[in-house]
């Protein structure tokens, strides 16, 4: 009986008790961890504690916190969170490629504008910096708008034409943009240099080269570190109340909780939201990191002559 | 050959870098379909002087000539303008080049590879790239390899494909930097044979290799470079049979 069912069995589970062939499973006294196990079960004790006490503690106000958890008003200001946050990341990563094309210019101007721009937006705090944005007007009552380099395009006072939403966006996204220039420059860095080479070779414009051979190289080491500063953004939202713009999730449920006269519940409604947003985002950046960490050749199998069932499993 | 313009013309080539002078007055010349075998000791300058000849590096002094164009400047009356990168990409797109590493895309299959140029750079239609691709995959015995990643090719599969990318431009001469040295012992021979293949077309090839068979079977001429300078040149078999200079049988003698 036990020789009819050996074929069957998967590769690496034990083989059947009293069979000829392998050697005997080994039966040894399993080592003991007494201590660790101690103090496990204390942890797990004022775990539970904690639940239970959190549960039935007044200041909570429990009955708060469900009534303003899918509260109308708080689902539109985390509705306004993504906003801000797609949106910063979004102009973060255009104003990023282009420092970025800036400190690897041979231009010494270039490279020195770009460094000086990182220097200041990484050194100083978000914070501080949404202060200022806020004070823009005060500032510059008039703005010039137009490309560095050439004339203004359009003049127009700066109160009128942007919304604390707009300057909102606008300080995270120049401040993020240091960061990421920093992840795309390191990002360009990881690829050979004679992948750009072999394309100039070929006759291709240093453009094209970036374009095409580059930079999808340098995604893999991209992605992941970008994918973080996405889930930071999210939270560093909750600053811009320095602005002062305060539709976000914070200084909504902030701004209800004044009328209210429920601080706390209503922290625990916009901290219940940013965890279910970031825990949404942290599922994805896993996804991304899984694939681009298999590396390029593997990321897409050979095309025609992997069998369909290995392409699968390497893409699952 | 009288009257003829040579394929590539050196005339005086001198190259620094910093306080280096890597390429001290190199004159020499290839004809149209002839195969130069280029040797000598590592840092003798080899790799430099090919990367002049398709403007990878800028010569410093000295002219040098493919085909007849001058490379990397503009003659306007009797100065020298450096040519637009945009100029300057133009005359790469007819002087293919393979390199030690390989330098394939790894992202992009064989068949990728090759057609990238043609449909970036010459707007070639697509499918008579692909067309074209296929054909130079046959030549270089690798059709079944098309959609492969390099990753998935061996070394000698991954030069056959990057010889085969270089020809996709119809390139007018090829420039070889040691296009074996990072090769199995084994795999030598395949690129080779593609490579003797190519001699026989009738291509215009300037060899940098230690394969001292290859030269004496395949080239048309040997120079050998040593500190900057081509110390002796001329027909492989004289050159290998009969050193003329002391610095040439040393470095004979250990490679031979
Ligand atoms: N980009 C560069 N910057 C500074 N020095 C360089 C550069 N490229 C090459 N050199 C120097 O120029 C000299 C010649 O280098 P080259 O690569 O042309 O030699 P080679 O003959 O090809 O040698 P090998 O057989 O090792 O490839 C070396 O001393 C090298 O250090
Ligand atoms: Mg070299």
């Amino acid at each position: 009986m036990a020789h009819a069912e050996r074929p069957d069995r998967a590769a690496g589970s034990p083989p059947p008790p009293g069979g000829t062939a392998p050697a005997e499973v080994i039966k040894a006294v399993r080592l003991r961890h007494p201590v660790r196990n101690l103090i496990a079960v204390v942890l797990a004790v004022y775990f539970v504690a904690f639940l239970w006490d959190a549960s039935t503690r007044k200041a909570f106000q429990w009955d708060i916190y469900i009534k303003y958890l899918f509260d109308q008003r708080i689902s539109a200001a985390a509705l306004v969170t993504i906003e801000l946050t797609v949106l910063s990341m979004a102009i973060a990563a255009v104003l990023a490629l282009l420092l970025t094309v800036m400190r690897l210019s041979s231009n010494p101007v270039f490279r020195s504008i770009a460094w000086f721009y990182v220097w200041i937006f990484r050194g100083t705090p978000v914070y501080v910096q949404l202060v200022f944005w806020g004070v823009l007007s005060l500032i510059y009552p008039t703005l010039q708008l137009g490309l560095p380099f050439l004339p203004p395009v359009i003049s127009f006072a700066t109160g009128q034409a942007l919304s604390f939403f707009a300057l909102a966006v606008l300080g995270l996204a120049l401040n993020e943009a240091a960061y990421l220039a920093e992840i795309v420059r390191a990002g360009i860095l990881s690829v050979d240099r004679g992948q750009e080479e072999a394309a100039i070779a070929l006759g291709m414009s240093w453009g094209q080269s970036m374009w095409r051979i580059v930079i999808p190289q340098s995604m893999r080491v991209i992605i992941p570190p970008t994918g973080n500063e996405f889930i930071s953004m999210l939270k560093t939202t909750s600053l811009v109340t320095a602005v002062p713009f305060s539709l976000d999730l914070y200084a909504r449920s902030r701004d209800i909780s004044a009328e209210t006269f429920t601080p706390i519940p209503l922290l625990l409604d916009a901290s219940t939201w940013y965890l279910f947003m970031t825990s949404v985002l942290m599922v994805g950046q896993y996804f991304l990191e899984k694939r681009f960490a298999r590396g390029i050749s593997s990321a897409r199998p050979e095309k025609a002559a992997a069998a369909p069932d290995t392409r699968e499993e390497a893409i699952g | 050959m009288t009257g003829e313009v040579p394929m590539v013309e050196a005339v005086q080539v001198s190259k620094s870098f910093g306080s280096n002078q890597v390429l001290k007055s190199i004159s020499l010349t290839v004809a149209r379909g002839e195969v130069l075998c280029l040797v000598g000791p590592s840092g003798s300058g080899k790799s430099t002087f090919l990367r002049c000849i398709n403007h990878l590096e800028t010569v410093d002094a000295g002219r040098l000539r493919v085909d007849g164009t001058l490379i990397g400047y503009r003659e306007k009356g009797d100065r020298l303008h450096e040519l637009k990168p945009r100029d300057a990409a133009r005359q790469r797109r007819d002087i293919g080049m393979v390199f030690q590493r390989f330098n394939l895309f790894p992202h992009m299959t064989a068949l990728e590879n090759i057609i990238e140029a043609p449909i970036r750079v010459n707007r070639a239609n697509k499918a008579a790239a692909i067309v074209r691709a296929r054909e130079l995959l046959a030549r270089v015995g690798l059709a079944d390899k098309a959609d492969a990643y390099p990753a998935h090719l061996s070394g000698g599969q991954q030069q056959r494909v990057a010889i085969a990318r270089a020809l996709a431009m119809d390139p007018k001469l090829m420039l070889f930097d040691e296009p074996t040295s990072a090769l199995d012992p084994e795999l030598v021979g395949e690129v080779l044979d593609v490579m003797k293949q190519l001699a026989q077309s009738g291509m215009t090839m300037i060899v940098v290799t230690h394969e001292m068979g290859f030269a004496r079977e395949v080239a048309d001429s040997l120079a050998f470079m040593d500190g900057g300078v081509v110390v002796e040149s001329g027909d492989p078999r004289t050159v290998l049979a009969d050193p003329q200079h002391e610095r040439t049988r040393a470095f004979l003698s250990k490679v031979l």
